[in-house]
């Protein structure tokens, strides 16, 4: 128990994934301007994420390693991530009406969100087994959303901020990203994985 | 051999794919009635509620049951326009009267800072927080004069926009274009 702990906290915090592993910066800059997308954005990638880690498990598990075709995994994990996120857009649109409307456009957008096809090609690499994998899915998915909202807090507070004209809109956004990142490389050591 | 066993194995993988996403498409189908869409994406987005309703979407679908169109003060006559072509209705005449384009604007000696203006303001277009002077961003006002009437002090005014070569709004209409029947024209 305190392994899956140990790994989820170590995900979240000194592995982080945007942070140190430098993957799904895309949604990290492009969604973070206001604070109530980047949330959006959170809930549906944590979705997405735990239940691809765990799909692309089973996949790898029982129809790539046992044929022997282990050099398909890139294809086969793309096709898994696509149809999940299509599958959860549908699943959300009827369910929950309101939950879409929130999260609506950027459902489509987490496909290309390389966090995804990352986390599910480490969870391979790492050789972690089915509940490891779904720490890790969720770990990182919780990581991600962590800094998105942290992000987005602080970009909005820069909005209203008297920044120095060269350094107005991407440019200061840039350099507060480099901060944060040099902030969670203080977590190195935390948690020895 | 092993070729075979990959293009078989993804291949299932894709069939199986497909059938989960068709009976999904299926199995969770939304009723959505698109007419809905169509007047929302009509109609401005400023989410004024000048016509009564607490927003745009409210209105499309108060309009899809057939409420009249012309009470989008901020949309004019070309949002009516479109409406009427839209709907199949007659275009009728805006109910109250169109103004010229206009943004709010805060005498700033008499804001006394108590955020009732901010908080009337459905596109968050007011700057300022409790006891400290208000402004308006220009840029995001739509003109639809919901802040005014909270104000206590009555500091808020609602300036015209200075036609100039960005807001200069074309007259297309101004001389009737005639459509000559040309097998009259022929005799």
């Amino acid at each position: 128990m305190s392994d899956y702990l140990l790994l989820l906290i170590g995900t979240v915090l000194v592995n982080n994934f945007v942070l140190v592993k430098f993957l799904g910066l895309c949604p990290f800059m492009g969604v973070s301007s206001k604070i109530s997308t980047a949330v959006g954005m959170s809930f549906a990638t944590t979705f997405v994420l735990t239940l691809t880690a765990a799909v692309s498990y089973l996949v790898n598990q029982y129809v790539l390693q046992p044929l022997g075709i282990e050099y398909l995994r890139t294809l086969s994990f793309i096709l898994v991530i696509a149809v999940v996120v299509q599958f959860t857009e549908m699943v959300v649109h009827k369910t929950s009406p309101t939950l879409y409307r929130l999260l609506g456009i950027f459902l489509p957008l987490i496909t290309t969100n390389c966090a995804v096809l990352g986390l599910a090609l480490l969870n391979v690499n790492e050789r972690h087994n089915f509940v490891e994998s779904l720490v890790y899915g969720f770990g990182a998915a919780v990581g991600f959303s962590l800094v998105l909202v942290l992000f987005s807090a602080m970009r909005e507070r820069l909005a209203a901020a008297d920044v120095p004209l060269p350094f107005r809109g991407a440019a200061i956004a840039m350099v507060t990203a480099g901060l944060m990142s040099l902030a969670f490389m203080g977590f190195t050591g935390l948690v020895n994985i | 051999m092993d070729i075979g066993y990959a293009i078989i194995a993804i291949g299932i993988i894709a069939v199986i794919s497909g059938v989960i996403l068709g009976f999904a498409a299926i199995r969770f189908k939304v009723k959505s009635d698109p007419i809905v869409e169509q007047i929302d994406a009509i109609l401005p987005q400023t989410q004024c509620g000048q016509c009564g309703y607490p927003g745009c979407k409210p209105y499309a679908n108060a309009i899809a049951g057939g409420d009249e169109i012309n009470k989008c003060p901020p949309g004019g006559e070309a949002v009516i326009a479109k409406l009427a072509d839209l709907m199949g209705v007659e275009a009728t005449a805006l109910e109250g009267e169109e103004k010229p384009k206009a943004v709010a604007f805060v005498h700033e000696a008499e804001c006394i800072g108590c955020t009732k203006c901010i908080q009337a303001c459905p596109v968050d277009a007011i700057l300022g927080a409790t006891r400290q002077m208000h402004t308006i961003i220009a840029d995001e006002c739509t003109g639809c004069e919901l802040c005014v009437d909270p104000c206590p002090t009555d500091c808020i005014e609602m300036i015209p926009i200075a036609a100039n070569t960005k807001t200069w709004q074309w007259q297309l209409n101004a001389i009737e274009v005639k459509n000559i029947n040309p097998q009259v024209q022929g005799e």
